[in-house]
């Protein structure tokens, strides 16, 4: 478990960087916490020849919240975006999310970017940036920047829309709507685990505290987080019949899960089904008292 | 003010040390050593057709790569099978290297040694060998099918098969017994396999001295004693030339048992050849592939009861899997085969099991040893049969139970140990007793309805054991008092964790009366104590324990004869405390055990001040007698074996309430109670650790740990991100009660602990769930995901 040779590259700033990845092409892999990526070339099934890591690239460790949404820079770790009141008051499903995502000390190092770009199907983070409609910021040696919708970014498991030598620089997460509100339901096999399913729920409330809008986004059920759209279902509905199991059901028909050594897909689907309707309930009934 | 020791809670002197990162686990150690690394067959059955290492060859820093074909003759005989048995028809071992064929993946094919381990692994990802797949046999029942063979000429892939039967006091079996009964019930249970699993993985580092022409090896290892016979064997160096250390070893759980592994013949061999050091430290894919697993048995039961419960008849039959070679005999079955009566006598009983090659990483024990299975057997019945009546669970087992007056009780059967299986003490309906109380068992019923009207699904299990620690043939214990006063133990079997150098300490501070700051222990180490079996079946504190309190006692008493000479007085008066010897009644009269130390050897130059104040005591040397007189030694130190005559048996009784989800299928155990008997207890504190770390394992082979192998015999979750292990998280606070019921057999009057935790828990957590759930519970470990299907089927049959 030792990785095969590599070249390692630790640039002090975003323009070095990108002058490395544009000169690495397809060779080059960035670290940012390294916790997917390190595992990966122990057990050599990743093989980077030219590593570049960012962790020195002070301007990357940013977290700006305002009212349009919550900024996360590509160094920002996971505690440092769940422990954050001003980035849990502009957009509370971060928090909710993150606190599933591994553990303490994994969380220390990880980078949400990192995690988005490493694009796990049964990880949190896609699936809330996902829900929320989302961007991510990608920078390339002597080209504007791009910013790319989640909806376009993640193509598959464990690929995203990340082309060879550029950086993801930024992630952008939607700030809360006015009378809304979000919820995170998984279920792991042991505490911090990736889960068997997930679901991220996001509910919107007219005046009379009845459902304008209700999505969930599922995880671990597909190639990419699946994000359902129930507010046809929830039409109108008061903030308290948000679960029903007309919902569960739609849900469940819109998932693909796989059989894999720790869960039949027959009950990951039906996970996700408890699980969309836990979620919209709470989503609900935060959006009723927020 | 030294107070017997034996028995307090008496805080780990091993624990500062290891908790502030000082420990010294094989790999902190030979940080200049060359690496060694292996190509490992990455088929479950196959041909080798050629292995070409060229490519490898401009590695840098690549030193030596050796296959099969470089090794001498004795390095390439197959390992030797350590435990033959009549029963064992067909016990087949491995080559440290593979010849010709692999047989599971993972067999190590071929060595590679470099100036680190990155080069290392380097060369093996460049070395191409060329295999000819060949059919793989996976799983219990298709290797008895027997339809492809793991070894050409085992037929039916199996190794052993044994029948033990007992018939009733009249003289009928079991089949007789069974098919006169008021009633009868039969079923298979199921169980998988698991892993010891310890945090450090196996390891070996050799260094070669050209000078002396001897070897220093160490191994994370269980026993150092039997490797380092096994290396001398091996490398035809004279025994005196062989050293073998066990240094800090973090965790074994019986793998490390196992000996001699592939590379604990290898690096030495290859260090000793290359006249360089040489470590290998196992990484954890190796350890999933390559290290042993144990658990899977397939079992048949046929049980005839009365209306009481009591069992007339019980007859099982079962598969045991022991993968792909033989080389540490059938020591689990029979295990399963023996102590899956537990406290129970049942009227007549027959067993038989076959034991199977399959194209997977060998078997051997694993904490428990075979008894989680026989457990999980007897106790299921016990369930089976209770549900069956419809009376409660514990009144079924308390109907089963040896009495406390039937002690000692032979259970007419042949143990592990080839000696007769007699129980020696126990007290079993006051363990149940005390378990009931414990848990609150009687109240269960009330707690449920309360949780059911919150719509919360509960329930409540139980399972019991009786388990044989403390095996022979023999341990031993060495103490010397030097001139300093501190207190040197040593004993041959090794430590991993366990508190050996507090409980032992302990033990040789009582005995001699003197503050256990001054003992230190050694274990494992070859320069320090040769002979000695190994830290394995719950033995430590049985065996070294009272072969340490014999050394002592032999100390003690030449330390009083010496003082006793010295300040006139009679032996019998004498007495010690806080390591000064003294008159009883005249604390003036006396002399420390620093200076008698002094006062035991004859050859007396004043190194230290206390030799020079010893003069005062110097006894005028009469001219007619040697210095050191006959039968006498110099130095005050003593040595002693304790060599049982049959094994001592520990038992135990576990309660669980666990909380199954209604819609999700979770399953979480809410409480954990034990209540145990391990005899005199040395020390309560690390007998609890014993129990919580024990049950720990316990819930991971209930509710977490399998080894997938898939149809080609690929272990598909051989990683610590597919291979559940439980996290502090799922286990639950262990709640513990004892009993002291002295073991008769032995001076200090104590049974094993250190499997007990493990060895009920899947049965407890099955009862638990299908108490829970109102379904049958056959096979464990069980997944939410099982769980949620066995409902999907349960309902289908009542719908
Ligand atoms: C035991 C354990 C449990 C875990 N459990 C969970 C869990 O439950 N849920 C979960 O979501 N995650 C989990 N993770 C993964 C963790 O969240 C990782 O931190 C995350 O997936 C990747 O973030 P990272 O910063 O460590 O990225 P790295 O490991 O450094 O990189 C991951 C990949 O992303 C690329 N990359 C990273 N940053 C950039 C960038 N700025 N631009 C371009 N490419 C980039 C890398 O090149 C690499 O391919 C777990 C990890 C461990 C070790």
């Amino acid at each position: 478990m030792k990785p095969p040779p590599f070249d390692y590259h630790a640039p002090r700033t975003v323009g070095e960087a990108l002058e490395v990845l544009a000169d690495a092409g397809p060779e080059g892999k960035v670290l940012a916490g390294g916790q997917s990526l390190i595992p990966l070339m122990n057990m050599r099934l990743a093989a980077p020849a030219r590593l570049v890591d960012i962790n020195r690239i002070g301007a990357l460790d940013t977290v700006t919240a305002d009212a349009r949404g919550v900024r996360v820079g590509a160094l920002a770790r996971h505690a440092t975006v769940e422990r954050s009141a001003a980035v849990a008051e502009r957009q509370p499903l971060l928090r909710q999310a993150l606190r599933h995502v591994a553990h303490p000390v994994i969380r220390n190092r990880g980078t949400v970017v990192g995690s988005i770009v490493h694009a796990d199907p049964a990880a949190e983070l896609p699936a809330v940036l996902a829900l929320l409609g989302g961007t991510v910021r990608l920078a390339r040696h002597g080209a504007p920047e791009r910013e790319v919708p989640a909806a376009e970014f993640f193509l598959g498991p464990l690929e995203s829309a990340l082309q060879p030598g550029e950086l993801a620089v930024s992630a952008f997460f939607p700030a809360l709507p006015p009378g809304s509100g979000t919820a995170f339901c998984e279920i792991a096999r042991r505490h911090g685990d990736f889960a068997l399913a997930g679901v991220a729920a996001l509910v919107t409330l007219d005046d009379d505290l009845r459902i304008t809008t209700a999505k969930v986004a599922c995880i671990g059920v597909g190639p990419v987080p699946v994000v359902v759209d129930v507010s046809a279902e929830c039409a109108r509905r008061p903030a308290a019949s948000a679960a029903s199991p007309a919902v569960a059901a739609a849900v469940r028909d819109r998932v693909e899960p796989e059989d894999d050594i720790h869960a039949t897909a027959e009950y990951r689907r039906h996970l996700t089904g408890v699980l969309a309707e836990r979620a919209l309930r709470l989503a609900a009934e935060r959006a009723s008292h927020g | 003010m030294t107070t017997s020791l034996f028995g307090e809670r008496v805080q780990r002197l091993e624990d500062p040390r290891l908790l502030t990162g000082n420990g010294r686990y094989l790999d902190d150690l030979g940080r200049d050593a060359l690496a060694a690394a292996f190509v490992r067959s990455p088929h479950a059955h196959a041909r080798i057709r050629e292995i070409n290492v060229d490519r490898a060859l401009d590695v840098p820093g690549i030193v030596a790569i050796y296959t099969w074909e470089d090794l001498p003759e004795r390095i390439g005989e197959p390992l030797p099978l350590l435990i033959p048995h009549p029963a064992l028809t067909h016990g087949r071992t491995a080559r440290p290297l593979a010849k010709d064929v692999v047989r599971h993946v993972g067999e190590p094919v071929v060595m590679v040694v470099a100036r680190d381990r990155y080069a290392a692994e380097d060369a093996c990802d460049r070395i191409e060998v060329e295999y000819e797949p060949l059919p793989a046999v996976v799983g219990i029942e298709n290797a008895v099918r027997g339809e492809h063979l793991v070894h050409p000429d085992v037929p039916g892939n199996v190794g052993a098969h044994l029948v033990q039967e007992v018939p009733s006091a009249d003289g009928r079996s079991a089949a007789e017994m069974i098919e006169a009964a008021p009633h009868r019930l039969e079923f298979r249970l199921d169980i998988e396999r698991s892993a010891s699993m310890p945090l450090e993985g196996r390891g070996v580092y050799a260094r070669w001295d050209p000078d002396d022409g001897s070897l220093r090896v160490y191994s994370s290892t269980q026993t150092s004693t039997s490797v380092r016979m096994a290396i001398a064997a091996k490398l035809g160096l004279p025994l005196p030339k062989v050293e073998v250390i066990a240094p800090d070893v973090g965790g074994g759980f019986g793998v490390k048992i196992m000996h001699p592994w592939p590379e604990e013949v290898l690096i030495p061999w290859a260090a000793r050849t290359l006249g360089r050091e040489i470590k290998w430290t196992e990484d954890r894919r190796e350890h999933f592939i390559s290290s042993a697993h144990e658990r899977g048995q397939v079992q048949y039961v046929r049980v005839g009861f009365d209306d009481d419960g009591r069992i007339l008849g019980l007859d099982v039959t079962f598969l045991h899997d022991h993968g792909a070679y033989t080389p540490y005999g059938i020591i689990v079955p029979i295990i399963t085969s023996t102590q899956l009566l537990g406290p129970y006598k049942p009227g007549a009983y027959r067993v038989e099991f076959s034991s199977v090659y399959t194209n997977t990483v060998i078997v051997t024990p694993y904490r428990g040893a075979g008894r989680p299975q026989g457990v999980f057997c007897m106790e299921r019945t016990m369930d089976r049969i209770a549900a069956y009546l419809g009376k409660d669970r514990t009144e079924v087992r308390a109907a089963n139970f040896i009495q406390p007056d039937e002690f000692p009780y032979d259970h007419r059967l042949t143990f592990q140990d080839g000696r007769p299986l007699i129980y020696d003490s126990g007290n079993y309906p006051e363990a149940l007793r005390m378990l009931k109380e414990l848990i609150g068992w009687d109240e269960f019923a009330k707690e449920r309805e309360r949780a059911a009207a919150e719509g919360r699904r509960i329930g409540i299990g139980i399972g019991c054991y009786v388990e044989g620690t403390g095996v022979g043939p023999y341990e031993g214990g060495h103490v010397q008092v030097t001139s300093d006063g501190r207190v040197h133990v040593s004993t041959g079997l090794t430590s991993q964790g366990q508190g050996h150098q507090t409980a032992f300490a302990q033990i040789a501070a009582t005995e001699l009366g003197v503050p256990i700051e001054r003992v230190s222990v050694v274990t494992g180490d070859t320069r320090r104590f040769g002979y000695a079996v190994g830290t394995f079946a719950s033995r430590a504190a049985v065996m070294s324990g009272n072969a340490i309190a014999l050394a002592c006692r032999k100390v003690r008493e030449k330390a009083l004869r010496i003082a006793a000479d010295a300040l006139e007085a009679d032996p019998g008066d004498l007495t010690i405390t806080d390591g000064i010897v003294h008159v009883k009644g005249n604390p003036s009269a006396s002399i420390p055990l620093s200076t008698v130390a002094v006062l035991a050897n004859p050859l007396r130059y004043a190194f230290d001040e206390e030799a020079k104040r010893a003069t005062q005591f110097a006894t005028a040397a009469s001219d007619d007698k040697p210095p050191v007189a006959e039968g006498e030694e110099p130095g005050l130190e003593g040595r002693d074996y304790y060599s049982p005559v049959r094994s001592t048996f520990a038992y135990g009784m576990h309660a669980a309430i666990v909380e199954t989800d209604p819609e999700t299928a979770e399953i979480k155990v809410l409480r954990y109670a034990v209540v145990h008997d391990c005899g005199r207890l040395i020390n309560p504190m690390i007998v609890d650790g014993q129990i919580h770390g024990g049950v720990a394992q316990g819930i991971g082979g209930a509710l977490y740990e399998r080894m997938v192998y898939d149809e080609h015999g690929q272990l598909l979750n051989a990683s610590f991100m597919d291979f559940l292990m439980p996290y502090a998280t799922e286990v639950p606070r262990v709640e513990t009660a004892h009993l002291e019921t002295p073991s008769p057999l032995n001076p200090l009057g104590i049974k094993g602990a250190g499997e007990a935790g493990v060895i009920p828990v899947s049965a407890v957590i099955a009862s638990a769930i299908e108490d829970a759930e109102g379904i049958p519970i056959m096979k464990m470990p069980i997944s939410p995901s099982e769980l949620f299907h066995l409902r999907r089927t349960a309902s289908a049959r009542v719908g």
